[in-house]
């Protein structure tokens, strides 16, 4: 982890950052809801979607669940290593029947998330397959780790 | 509030399934979000289950009991690290009692961008008929 940080030198205090305010949350979230979610290994953030950001060496992946969205009803734009999220679900209301349960919502949404690191906005895919929205983000070509070949 | 036309949706933490037999599937369990309405003639149940593809889910009727299990892939490949993880993922559980008697040969299922329409016709004789009095 150490030696990987060292590579990623002009992010790693941004990482850093990112996991002190991750660390807030989980004792703000302690604080409120009683000693009972110790073992929760997820962040809450409270904005839907909830979205699962992970990387490579290349490539900033986010996911976030977004069943029965329809593609065209969802806006992903990039600005200044952030993407931005938004969209409509809608269930179409059925006439002429008899509800036993009603737990699926829907609404709008819109979140912002920050990246950590550089990116190249020009290349962004998104694909939204099994009501997955999977953004596929990569780094800014400066910011990629390089090899270093030793004579 | 309740006069907009569209509500913001709500970030909601997805529910672990806390059964009270003991469980046999390793890893996280989820219970997906459901609607279940019913017409004369079939119940329908609606259920978010994102992530599961076809192949990955398993819908079982029998008795009373309809039991939905979803499968999911892993999704994250194998060089990806975590930088901000707010939702967890594992299978879909969850089961029903069905109090009518269900056709069990015309049952539909249709799996599509993570929701299942599962669509169950009431057998013959649950679906009330009327009868023409003849004067």
């Amino acid at each position: 982890m150490l030696y990987r940080n060292f590579l990623n030198m002009p992010y790693w205090t941004d990482r850093r950052n990112l996991a002190e305010v991750d660390r807030f949350r989980r004792e703000f979230d302690r604080l409120f809801s009683g000693f009972g979610d110790y073992g929760k290994a997820a962040v809450k953030s409270g904005v839907f979607p909830a979205v699962n950001l992970t990387q490579n060496a290349h490539h900033y992946i986010l996911r976030a669940e977004l069943p029965g969205i329809d593609p065209g009803h969802l806006n992903i734009t990039s600005a200044d290593n952030a993407i931005a999220i938004s969209g409509e679900r809608k269930i179409e209301s059925e006439e002429g029947v008899r509800y036993h349960r009603s737990e699926r919502d829907a609404g709008k949404f819109s979140r912002v998330i920050n990246l950590p690191g550089e990116i190249d906005p020009e290349k962004i895919e998104a694909n939204l397959k099994n009501g997955i929205l999977t953004i596929l983000i990569p780094k800014a070509e400066k910011v990629k780790p390089r090899q270093i070949t030793v004579k | 509030m309740a006069d907009m036309k569209t509500k913001d949706l709500q970030a909601k933490e997805k529910q672990e399934v806390t059964s009270q037999a003991e469980q046999t599937m390793s890893g996280l369990l989820f219970t997906p979000e459901v609607d279940i309405f019913e017409t004369d003639t079939e119940i329908t149940l609606l259920a978010d289950i994102p992530g599961v593809s076809p192949d990955g889910l398993d819908i079982d009727l029998r008795e009373n009991t309809l039991t939905i299990i979803g499968n999911i892939e892993p999704f994250k490949g194998a060089d990806e690290e975590d930088v901000l993880i707010e939702y967890e993922t594992g299978k879909y559980y969850r089961q029903f009692t069905i109090s009518q008697v269900i056709d069990q040969e015309k049952i539909n299922a249709d799996l599509k961008d993570g929701v299942l329409r599962l669509k169950m016709p009431k057998a013959r004789k649950a679906v009330p008929r009327k009868i023409a009095i003849n004067a």
